[in-house]
């Protein structure tokens, strides 16, 4: 809601045009130098619109949680099994709008023109070029023409940003929260808590407060992010020209385990005889990302398959009760974030001198050996937890104690191990 | 005495409220009485936490009339407003609305009498499948998803007409030979300005700056280090080389030139990208030597007329990325 709120304020003065015009507004750094028109309406709506710098930050800093904020909530769904039937349609939405939120924001950041827009940009192009039989024609289908392309991409980039792509995820977003309305949310096991049964805080008053809260204080830290701690400063970039860059250029994060893919990948293309067929950043830039996915999408089958359990599952697994699961959730992020580090290699290069060759075998190896340490360890912690029962990190072994009828005290049975002691099965 | 007089003062005060109350509401159905938590600290807290956040909200406002909306100072305002409003809702949802835990039977989605029915049919099918080859599901499907295909392709072909067609638009490039090299200003480029370990960015004379083809790097080595391959032996008049200036990677300017004082810490003149860090060997015509690029940077032949730098001939491959359909080079 925030980032349609800020985006909507943003459009309002936002010119989404690659014309040349000599710059003459209030950064002096800049004046007199040959500018888009873009580049000049989100330096112009920075500096000299009231609250414009304010919006626009809060709208970034909004974006950045967003897709952080969905990741996080695929990770619960994931490890605690809240994926399975009746609700693996509704997994099936969120993942897509994930993807749908990576693009968004990749969409974004690249209207504005600056120079670390066009360097993102001109990775893309590479990475649509690099399809391999119809790259040349995607590239030059999207962009208009050969990078950095005609003036028609930069208004096709903007209705894609503004409209094809909100409407996606808004609509998305309500079949999503309606399909978890329907069959009611996910519960974990405890006293009174059934497959059949939902136990909780009836939606009003008290739960659609506590959101409504929750939602104030969300706005709260971005508004203060945004006011207090300063996000893409576009005009230090500079414009952006295809025969300008600069070294040590990050993308938002969100993108980082994309360049580090890039990055990692050993330089190699398809050829037959001299002419290439699959060029090196497919990889990386295509390769990559549809391998996540396609696993994430296809892992409730695979765990349907493996487990040879088909029914329909209204309470959650704990991370321990299912150890093959979580293991092979852990091993899947760890490899993700492993790659998504060596993304920022040429930062720590840059910035710490850390050698760089060195950096980018370390992370190669690790990129294997990670993941299958994660399995490991993960397999066994969960597997000590589930047989000893123990729950470290939970604070209290308080009993609960009951005065009955005749006076004298009995104790009840410890909150929460109804149910629980076993699972369903291994 | 003192004492007397304040209670004297709430209960008139009390009296008041309950006045105005009453009038305000007169004509009106009295409240139904619920059960609330009795927590009057709650409601005048929360009530002062919504005041505080409409007068931080005032605050937003008041800055941005008048004190030119500093950015930092907005940012508080609003988040001051907003993290007041998010502490009440919660308090108010803790301690003022009823709180209550109710249990609720899911709706079945299943009728398990159906399912057990489908179940067997399942069998029944699997098992009439190994007789009779196709089931009419499996068919229809495969049909649908034919149709579907058929359908989607019919769907999508007018999103062809959104670009031109590819045809050599990704080989075009505006080097021939004789083409003038010129600076960023449009001057041209002399050959005696550029001294060893020089490095420039010049275009072809004539051509639009962000034509992916036209930008190229020149840089000077001494001459006797050159290691270009025999048939490249006259393209680096004076030690002067000019390659691409588009990285054969991901389409990164080239910025980065590294001209080592000490060999042996750092091998060799090298171009590098900074996006990829991919690496190429400016000695052995733009080679590549690290880095996630494939294909070597694409040279262009160097001649000297007259002190101005022009090209000698076409670029030795395809600016840019590679696609599928490009010549990989040497």
């Amino acid at each position: 809601m925030i980032l349609v709120g800020t985006g909507i304020y943003l459009t309002l003065f936002f010119e989404p045009s690659t014309s040349q015009v000599v710059y003459h507004g209030s950064y002096a750094p800049l004046r007199g130098q040959e500018i888009s028109k873009a580049y000049e309406s989100a330096l112009d709506l920075s500096f000299n619109v009231r609250a414009g710098l304010l919006i626009r930050q809060v709208h970034h800093w909004a974006a950045l949680t967003f897709v952080a904020a969905i990741l996080v909530h695929l990770m619960r769904i994931f490890f605690t099994g809240a994926f399975r039937k009746p609700r693996d349609l509704n997994y099936y939405i969120g993942l897509t709008m994930l993807m749908l939120a990576v693009l968004e924001g990749y969409a974004g950041y690249s209207l504005l023109d600056d120079l670390l827009s066009g360097m993102g940009l001109a990775i893309g192009n590479a990475v649509a070029l690099s399809i391999p039989f119809v790259g040349g024609q995607v590239g030059t289908l999207i962009w208009g023409g050969r990078f950095p392309g005609t003036e028609a991409f930069v208004s096709r980039l903007f209705i894609a940003h503004v409209l094809l792509l909100p409407i996606a995820i808004g609509s998305l977003i309500a079949v999503h929260l309606a399909m978890v309305a329907t069959p009611h949310h996910t519960q974990f096991r405890g006293r009174g808590r059934k497959e059949t049964n939902v136990v909780g805080t009836p939606l009003w008053p008290a739960y659609a407060l506590r959101s409504l809260g929750l939602f104030a204080a969300v706005a709260a830290v971005l508004f203060a992010l945004g006011g207090l701690v300063q996000i893409n400063p576009i005009w230090q970039w500079g414009p952006y020209e295809p025969y300008l860059g600069t070294n040590g250029a990050q993308p938002d994060w969100y993108l980082g385990w994309l360049i580090g893919a890039l990055r990692l990948m050993p330089h190699f293309d398809i050829t037959v005889g001299s002419y290439t067929v699959v060029p090196n950043p497919f990889w990386g830039g295509v390769v990559f990302p549809l391998l996540v996915f396609g696993f994430l999408f296809a892992w409730p089958s695979i765990e349907r398959r493996w487990s040879g359990d088909r029914a329909q599952h209204n309470l959650l697994d704990r991370p321990r009760d299912n150890p093959r699961r979580t293991a092979v959730g852990a091993a899947l992020f760890t490899w993700v974030a492993t790659i998504f580090f060596a993304g920022s290699a040429d930062r720590a290069f840059v910035q710490f001198g850390v050698p760089y060759q060195g950096q980018l075998w370390a992370y190669r190896a690790a990129s294997f050996l990670l993941p299958i340490l994660a399995y490991i360890l993960t397999r066994r912690v969960c597997e000590r937890l589930r047989e000893s029962e123990s729950h470290p990190g939970r604070g209290s072994d308080a009993r609960a104690v009951v005065r009955n009828r005749e006076g004298s005290f009995e104790e009840l049975e410890p909150v929460g191990t109804e149910g629980v002691a076993g699972p369903d099965r291994g | 005495m003192t004492r007397r007089l304040i209670r004297l003062g709430r209960w008139l005060w009390r009296i008041g409220i309950a006045g105005v109350l009453l009038w305000l509401r007169r004509g009106k159905e009295p409240l139904p009485e619920r059960e609330l938590p009795a927590s009057p600290r709650a409601e005048k807290g929360v009530a002062a936490l919504l005041v505080g956040a409409g007068l931080a909200g005032a605050a937003f406002a008041l800055l941005y009339t008048f004190d030119e909306a500093n950015t930092q100072l907005l940012g508080l305002a609003a988040a001051a407003a907003l993290g007041l409003l998010a502490v009440a809702l919660i308090v108010a949802s803790h301690a003022i609305v009823p709180q209550e835990t109710l249990s609720e039977e899911r709706p079945r989605f299943a009728d398990p009498e159906a399912e057990r029915d489908a179940e067997v049919e399942d069998v029944a099918l699997r098992a009439r499948e190994g007789v009779d080859g196709i089931t009419r599901r499996r068919l229809l499907g495969t049909a649908g998803g034919a149709a579907a295909l058929g359908l989607g392709a019919a769907a999508a072909a007018p999103l062809a007409s959104l670009g031109p067609r590819v045809g050599n638009r990704l080989r075009e490039s505006p080097w021939r030979d004789g083409t003038p090299l010129v600076d960023e200003n449009s001057h041209p480029v002399l050959a005696g300005d550029l001294t060893v370990g020089a490095y420039l960015t010049a275009f072809a004379a004539g051509s639009d700056k962000r034509d992916l083809a036209s930008s190229l790097v020149v840089v000077r080595v001494r001459p006797e280090e050159l290691e270009l391959p025999p048939e490249r032996g006259d393209w680096a008049p004076e030690g002067l080389l000019a390659f691409s200036k588009i990285c054969t990677h991901a389409q990164c300017a080239i910025s980065l030139f590294r001209y080592p004082l000490y060999p042996e810490r750092s091998p060799g003149p090298a171009l590098v990208c900074p996006c990829h860090y991919s690496t190429f060997d400016v000695l052995k015509g733009g080679k590549r030597i690290f880095g996630p690029a494939v294909r070597p940077l694409p040279q262009l032949p160097l001649k000297i007329e007259a002190g101005r730098l022009l090209a000698a001939g076409e670029l030795s491959g395809a600016v840019g990325a590679s696609w599928g359909g490009v010549e990989e080079g040497s």
